[in-house]
């Protein structure tokens, strides 16, 4: 029996988010990465699940371990369906907001992680995938 | 509508003894009895206790229509049943199974009640079973309803306790967040710390974070909000126990922190606001 290597977490509300964060906690401390590397990789969920349930009305959080020769990572991808995003450089800047928080998530999630890419266009939801390796 | 027969009440009336019999066994049978959490008398006592009102109410008249006055007593003893039942514990398979055991007597009395007439037998048996069901479903809903009481009080009690202001000394009062900061708690948090400000007549708060796990954009929010708060009452507000790892990540994420005072731990940031009171610890000889 070896233990799942990948799966979706739903992330509907606010609660959602908090087991979110928790349910990655735990990935990372299984892919070995530091503390550091952990409460990094945990904020960027907190904001990348926190904007899909604010923008994105709710979307769903499919994690896998990867590998890559000697190291391991947990990869991330935020899901929604909502209205998208019609700028992605200007979401991407920080102080902008389309909403009434601090405008850093997105940027500040970016800087956070190993990977992100992110794909979105109006009416087709927005994808993010994010990688923090140990 | 449906109102039952005189004979089924007679039925009923006559044979009470016996059918509590048949109920308390099939209790038994489901394993109601041999709980630990609650004893045999009592389920015996509240068994004997609901038939007799089940009798009187179904004398007075529809078995169909749990709203009338006839069945305010028998709801009002399940819904004490489902609430007690909640509390102890027991989940709502266990709550319903004490009304659904009686169907197994019941349709058995009936039967031979009506062992002549087919006909008045499938009637009374409907009617007996709708009106079991609709019990039934009024003791899980009373049930749901209770449990969600619980949830709800056990919520606003773990809010007013995460939110402690304490007063460390003269002019000093402190607040250990532990936990998620969400919109609601810190909406809580910053009304009872502004209170106690007016209240001791402090003039600085130290806000310290060492027990909130993730200290993400929005929680910067609420703290930058706070702090906005207690500075427009004309205090001071020293944010204490940002961990290394926190520290990394709100540079990381571009947070700027840049006009709150904020130290590692408690100890420091009770340190500074004693100097700021002009008032120093020494050693005693």
């Amino acid at each position: 029996m070896s233990t799942p290597r990948s799966g979706t977490y739903a992330i509907r509300s606010e609660q959602d988010v908090v087991l979110g964060r928790q349910a990655v906690r735990k990935l990372a401390q299984e892919c070995g990465l530091r503390l550091v590397d952990q409460t990094k990789l945990v904020t960027a969920v907190s904001e990348l699940a926190r904007n899909a349930v604010i923008y994105g009305g709710g979307g769903d959080m499919d994690w896998t371990i990867v590998e890559e020769g000697a190291r391991k990572g947990v990869q991330l991808v935020f899901r929604d369906t909502g209205p998208g995003i019609a700028d992605l450089k200007q979401a991407m800047t920080d102080g902008w907001t389309s909403g009434t928080g601090l405008g850093l998530g997105l940027a500040g999630a970016k800087r956070l992680v190993d990977q992100f890419e992110i794909q979105s266009a109006p009416g087709q939801g927005t994808r993010v995938t994010i990688t923090k390796w140990n | 509508m449906s109102i039952l027969k005189p004979a089924t009440i007679d039925a009923i009336k006559h044979h009470q003894s016996a059918l509590l019999d048949g109920w308390i066994a099939n209790l038994q049978q489901g394993g109601s009895l041999s709980d630990n959490r609650i004893s045999r008398d009592d389920v015996s006592r509240q068994a004997k206790e609901f038939l007799a009102l089940l009798v009187s109410a179904s004398v007075a008249g529809d078995v169909a229509d749990l709203a009338r006055t006839e069945w305010s007593e028998s709801r009002q003893f399940l819904e004490t049943l489902s609430r007690s039942r909640a509390m102890q514990g027991f989940d709502s398979h266990h709550t319903a199974h004490f009304i659904f055991s009686l169907k197994r007597p019941l349709f058995d009395l009936l039967q031979k009640t009506y062992a002549s007439d087919p006909m008045a037998l499938s009637a009374e048996l409907w009617a007996i079973s709708e009106l079991l069901d609709t019990l039934g479903m009024h003791t899980i809903r009373a049930f749901q309803k209770s449990r969600e009481e619980v949830i709800r009080r056990q919520q606003e009690e773990l809010l007013e306790l995460s939110t402690p202001v304490v007063k460390l000394w003269d002019g000093v009062l402190a607040l250990p967040m532990i936990g998620t900061l969400d919109s609601q708690r810190t909406q809580v948090v910053m009304e009872s710390l502004l209170q106690r400000i007016v209240e001791t007549g402090s003039d600085i708060a130290i806000i310290d974070i060492t027990g909130v796990p993730t200290v993400d954009t929005l929680v910067a929010q609420h703290l930058l909000k706070t702090v906005t708060a207690i500075r427009l009452m004309g205090a001071d507000c020293i944010i204490s126990g940002i961990r290394p790892q926190i520290a990394q990540t709100i540079v990381h994420l571009g947070l700027d922190l840049g006009g709150i005072v904020t130290k590692a731990n408690l100890a420091d940031a009770l340190a500074l606001a004693l100097k700021r009171s002009g008032l120093s610890v020494t050693r005693a000889e």
